[in-house]
């Protein structure tokens, strides 16, 4: 009961404090609403709409079936017809398109002869994406060919599960949610207890009766709320902005990210023992953010990484969330099918909790 | 129940190759206010956190209230307030909020804490202030605050770490009227100043320097057992015989005060006036007038600082 009273007293404190802070305020709101905008918009790794020109100089019907399989890919945006490969030279230089086809007069003629390439793709190099997508537009082309072997199937039949669309923001957005709050959750309990020792108000807190292991939960208990603000608002925009699908229940998507803030929190408050300011905390948090964004699966496929670099992603609480949420939102998948990467974050809540209890001293020395 | 509040023996701490504090002695009787006199790095707030168990001794056993510290003081907590050098509650709470949340932090009941805040307010004059932010007040009404919100809990003992150096005198006089007042009801006081007016208040004195106890007593006692000779010395020219007089070997110290000299003379002449009115008038200086005085706070503070430094 008295301490249920002490808890209670920092956490109104906090909250009274939180509330005259405007700009970290300012900050709960305005972190997921910009990033969201920001990754959702720009982070688009499937391109489309490339600007392109064509000079075809066939004028066949298979040399104009062939631009059009193009076209439907949208991939290119067809914006000029030229009629020759300098044209396209000069438009490419000027910035005006990304991607040029050149499509010389015997192009039927080079379609049945294996060894030699019918046309020609121009592909503005300076982009390593756009070089990418156009390796993609070469496989379309690659179709149109009318070889002896045509009467085997396509070298590769492309089909996309859960994202048939290849729409980034689909993937970006549950991933984003924990990029988000693994930005702002570390952070406030960071620099929470070290902002205090800067103030001097630690030196008074610890010769009062409150215990560490309450002081430590009621630094925790209102950045949860605050957590799920900003989960309710990234979902909120991600719906409407993006339509991202929601394929499992709300409830699940709420209880992962719960467990997942706690974890934040609780490595914040790890932090906050370990460094004298504020500045430090900053530091450290950045040092933390930065591998969880590259590593994580947020942003590279985790299969495709090299096996240390794996290794370092597993004890990042990040790498976890990103498998619960894509596999809750997405796949509509069960907490029980999920439950090996949500008991890793609550064995992560209690590891960050003890080392945090058990560094945090009520002596000075 | 004793009938001390604190006792120290052989108290030490060092910081890396620093001696904060060296081989401390204390011995601090209840309801009374004990003063720790001495100058900045003196090692006053380094004994204060280690006998309020914020700091672990290198050396030394501690107790407190009947408390070993620093094994029991969990336990002491609630029995102590700190008043720490820097104001420490939370600059962005109200005068109000500040006091809700030490009366919670030291879990009053309901009906207590209201009862208490309502006192607090009144006895330290923050009525008006208590919709007010806490870093928005004059250093004067802070000091109050900070005394208000360590003192709702009724502790036994408190600690006041140079409470009073933001503030102006009156507000200073009014501060150690609150002091004499929590003495009145058993409360026993622990300050550190460097104010000699403010150390003159005290029931008891100890004088630290270097981490070290030089003097112990109460202001009176220190006074007469000074073991040296005031001489007040009037002359024209009171820089240069004030000079001159420093390099004599039976004169401790000399301190300009106004237009006279302040002559702290070795105990071992038996007409120290004449000693220094012979000197004077020896180097060939014009002397007006030359008369022993009552020995201040001041100059049991630099006597007792300086016959360390010849012991070294």
């Amino acid at each position: 009961m008295k301490s249920l009273q002490r808890i209670l007293a920092i956490v109104v404190k906090e909250v009274r404090q939180l509330r005259r802070d405007r700009l970290t305020f300012g900050m709960i709101v305005g972190i997921p609403v910009l990033q969201l905008i920001m990754f959702g918009y720009a982070i688009n790794m499937d391109v489309r709409h490339l600007d392109a020109a064509i000079a075809d100089m066939s004028g066949t019907s298979a040399s104009r079936q062939m631009v059009m399989d193009m076209s439907e890919s949208q991939i290119i945006n067809v914006i000029e017809q030229v009629s020759s490969v300098e044209e396209l030279e000069h438009l490419m230089r000027q910035g005006k398109i990304s991607v040029g086809i050149y499509i010389p007069p015997d192009f039927d003629r080079r379609l049945h002869q294996a060894n030699r390439a019918a046309a020609q793709l121009l592909v503005d190099g300076s982009d390593t994406v756009v070089q990418g997508a156009a390796a993609q537009l070469a496989q379309v082309a690659s179709q149109v060919r009318t070889s002896p072997y045509n009467d085997r199937p396509p070298v590769m039949e492309l089909r996309t599960y859960y994202n048939p669309e290849r729409r980034s923001p689909v993937n970006t957005v549950p991933g984003l949610v924990g990029v988000i709050l693994t930005m702002t959750m570390i952070l406030f309990t960071a620099v929470a207890i070290v902002r205090e020792r800067e103030r001097g108000n630690l030196e008074m807190l610890i010769t009062t009766p409150v215990r560490t292991s309450e002081l430590m939960l009621a630094k925790i208990i209102p950045y949860v709320f605050i957590g799920l603000i900003q989960v309710s608002l990234v979902l909120l925009l991600g719906h409407f902005l993006f339509h991202v699908p929601m394929a499992g229940s709300l409830l699940n998507i709420y209880a992962i990210t719960l467990v997942f803030i706690v974890a934040n929190l609780a490595l914040g408050l790890v932090i906050s023992t370990l460094v004298s300011t504020q500045f430090q905390a900053m530091q450290l948090s950045f040092f933390i953010l930065l591998p969880s964004i590259l590593l994580s699966g947020f942003m590279f496929p985790f299969a495709g990484m090299p096996r240390p670099a794996q290794m370092i992603a597993e004890v990042l609480p990040l790498t976890h969330f990103i498998r619960l949420i894509r596999g809750v939102m997405l796949r509509g998948a069960s907490l029980l099918e999920l439950s090996a990467e949500l008991l890793v974050l609550c064995g992560f809540i209690g590891v960050f909790m003890t080392l945090a209890i058990l560094r945090f001293s009520k002596r000075l020395d | 129940m004793t009938e001390l509040a604190i006792q120290a023996h052989g108290l030490c701490k060092t910081f890396g190759k620093v001696e904060a504090v060296k081989s401390l002695n204390l011995e601090v009787p209840r309801s009374r206010i004990y003063g720790f006199l001495g100058p900045n790095g003196s090692g006053k707030t380094t004994a204060i956190r280690m006998l309020c168990g914020l700091l672990t001794p290198t050396a030394g056993d501690i107790n407190v209230l009947g408390y070993s510290i620093p094994k029991e003081a969990e336990a002491l907590r609630l029995k102590v307030g700190y008043m720490t050098q820097k104001f420490s509650l939370f600059e962005d709470l109200t005068v109000d909020e500040n006091l809700q949340f030490m009366a919670d932090i030291y879990t009053l009941e309901k009906k207590l804490k209201h009862e208490r805040i309502g006192l607090a307010i009144e006895h330290y004059g923050l009525g008006k202030l208590v919709k007010q932010r806490a870093g928005t007040l004059s250093g004067g009404q802070k000091q109050r605050l900070a005394l208000a919100a360590c003192t709702l809990h009724a502790p036994e003992l408190l600690f006041l770490d140079e409470p009073t150096s933001a503030v102006d005198p009156e507000n200073r006089r009014s501060f150690w009227e609150a002091l004499f007042d929590l003495v009145a009801e058993g409360t026993t006081i622990l300050v550190s100043t460097h104010y000699m007016d403010e150390a003159e208040r005290c029931h008891a004195l100890a004088i630290l320097d270097k981490g070290s106890l030089v003097a112990e007593g109460s202001p009176e006692e220190l006074q007469a057992a000074i073991d040296a000779t005031i001489v007040i010395v009037e002359t024209d020219q009171p820089r240069r015989v004030g000079k001159m007089l420093e390099q004599q070997s039976f004169i401790h110290s000399s301190a300009q005060v106004g237009n006279v000299l302040r002559v702290m003379v070795s105990s071992d002449q038996a007409t120290p006036e004449k000693a220094v009115s012979d000197v004077i008038k020896r180097e060939g200086f014009n002397l007006k007038n030359c008369k022993i005085a009552k020995p201040g706070l001041e100059d049991v503070f630099v006597a007792a600082t300086r016959e360390r430094k010849t012991a070294v």
